[in-house]
């Protein structure tokens, strides 16, 4: 049962974890690069630009609760399988996600990539 | 095609490296904590007690100013697959520090990941969108260093 309950975690660890990683690129996307808004505006424009963006703070509920289930995981099962696990399937998740609501270029490269590290992240995990 | 220069190679590291150090410490806090009772998930919160969870938590903090600001200047199809080095070396340590056996399948494992990460670091950090906003447009030219 306890292997059930892990995997439940693992699932929402993932579509939490994606959900919150592509709503934080969509804020730091409109934001821009923070090295040059820092150089131009200051670091205090910097903090009150970032915490202007509503879709970082709905990124950041969704990793809370990333955050949280994963703890959970962490004490039904060992690191070696809730991290790789949450992981991989992160990478496959966060691509789809950048793909179709960020409209990032994720071209053949970049699959490729994302499936290389997918598989090897599993692989990681076996002894 | 955008590059990245030596400062932003350093902020994908430091990703990299809070990232590693944050999760060690949740799992070594929560292994004293204990298993959670699923029907009282709300004792996860005593967990914050814990010294390991603690400084799991600070380490995730560093990791999460990190990340915003890779991610300001990258795409997530990039950062993610480019901050996987992570594991590989996890698995170095434990195989060269903590002599730790790493079977063939790890290899495996760990030449999959430096591939993959070569792959996308070999290409361009950004999809350019005309909505980006000044910044990019004033420091976006053929092969420039970012």
């Amino acid at each position: 049962m306890r292997t059930l309950y892990t995997w439940i975690c693992i699932a929402f660890t993932v579509i939490a974890a994606a959900s919150g990683d592509v709503l934080i690129a969509l804020a730091m996307r409109r934001i821009g690069d923070l090295g040059d808004f820092r150089r131009k505006h200051g670091f205090l424009a910097v903090i009150a630009r970032v915490l202007s963006e509503s879709a970082l703070f709905g990124g950041v509920f969704f990793m809370a609760m990333a955050f949280f289930s994963n703890l959970v995981g962490l004490s039904w099962a060992d690191l070696s399988l809730m991290g790789p696990a949450s992981a991989a399937l992160t990478f496959v998740t966060n691509a789809l996600g950048a793909k179709f609501f960020l409209h990032e270029n994720v071209d053949k490269r970049r699959w490729i990539a994302t499936i290389f590290v997918c598989v090897g992240v599993i692989l990681l995990t076996r002894t | 095609m955008r590059i990245l220069n030596a400062r932003k190679y350093l902020v994908l590291l430091a990703v990299v490296i809070f990232g590693s150090i944050g999760d060690s410490f949740l799992s070594r806090g929560m292994k004293q904590v204990g298993a959670i009772d699923v029907h009282h998930l709300a004792h996860v919160f005593a967990a914050l007690g814990n010294l390991w969870v603690l400084l799991g938590i600070f380490s995730l903090l560093a990791f999460m100013a990190s990340y915003m600001t890779a991610l300001s200047f990258a795409d997530l199809t990039y950062v993610l697959p480019a901050t996987a080095i992570g594991y590989v070396n996890m698995a170095l340590i434990s195989r060269f520090w903590l002599h730790e056996h790493v079977s063939l399948t790890r290899w495996a494992g760990i030449v999959l990941i430096v591939v993959g990460v070569g792959l996308v670091a070999g290409g361009p950090s950004r999809t350019e969108h005309p909505a980006d906003g000044e910044a990019l447009a004033e420091t976006e030219t053929s092969g420039e260093r970012v």
